[in-house]
């Protein structure tokens, strides 16, 4: 299953579900349009939810760093949410888990945006 | 009795430069690991590694072009399962490939393949192919028996 992505709103912090697969092809252009359209509708606080990925490959690490600076270069922050125990040690091995701010639990996740 | 060094070959054929190549060779190498005895994490690691040698190859090395093919080779022995994939490109040298852990480097958005293959198999050796392209070799042991 490819990535689907479901854009939703909780408080000012807009929450990004993404659920399957973000490899190269759909998933990786699936994970880029949406964050230039947040990044373009001028959103500034970003949680990518995870929890629900099941597989990312190289370029799926590679729009989540892209992500992570187009956000930042706009002013705002993107941060993760619900990581998989693969996603996790994926982060690890590439030394980006300390890049990026990680939570485990949604409320805790948008109350560090404040 | 079959020697450690003796191999079985399990996959040995052409594929076409598309993305959906990449998605066929993982499946089937995957599904090969698994028969071979891998475990759950082991086969995740190696289909990992193979997609990153896939995508190098189909879209660094033959950029798409549909005249130019993949070949893949899976054979295990005793002690390990190794694949080849080779590609029909230009060649590249690995030493020009900066190193993704280094500081300046950590925020790119690609170059992390060669890397994460390496990080899943216990042997990546990446050669010129003849005559044209690069070829890649990984190794996964089997784990020591109980």
């Amino acid at each position: 299953m490819s990535a689907k992505l479901n854009t939703r709103e909780v408080g000012d912090v807009t929450v990004v579900d993404v659920s399957g697969r973000i490899t190269l092809g759909e998933g990786s252009s699936a994970m880029r349009d949406t964050l230039r359209d947040l990044i373009a509708a001028g959103k500034k606080k970003v949680l990518l939810n995870l929890s629900d990925v099941t597989y990312i490959d190289s370029s799926g690490i590679g729009e989540l760093v892209s992500g992570f600076t187009s956000v930042a270069n706009a002013g705002g922050t993107l941060k993760l949410l619900g990581l998989t125990k693969r996603v996790k040690d994926l982060l690890q091995i590439t030394k980006l888990y300390t890049v990026f701010d990680v939570h485990e639990e949604e409320a805790h996740a948008v109350r560090s945006f404040a | 009795m079959a020697s450690d060094t003796e191999s079985t070959g399990i996959l040995d054929q052409d594929y076409a430069s598309t993305l959906e190549s990449v998605d066929v060779v993982e499946a089937d190498i995957l599904k090969a690991a698994g028969e071979a005895g891998f475990g759950e994490d082991e086969q995740h690691g190696i289909g990992m590694a193979v997609r990153e040698c896939m995508v190098n190859a189909v879209v660094h090395g033959n950029r798409y072009n549909k005249n130019k093919r993949v070949h893949v080779r899976v054979a295990k022995s005793a002690k390990d399962f190794t694949i080849s994939i080779a590609d029909q490109g230009e060649g590249f040298e690995t030493e020009r490939v900066p190193d993704p852990l280094d500081e300046t480097n950590i925020l790119r958005h690609s170059g992390r393949g060669l890397f994460l293959m390496a990080a899943f198999m216990d042997d990546v050796k990446v050669e010129k192919a003849s005559p044209t392209g690069t070829a890649v070799t990984m190794v996964k042991s089997f784990p020591p028996q109980e």
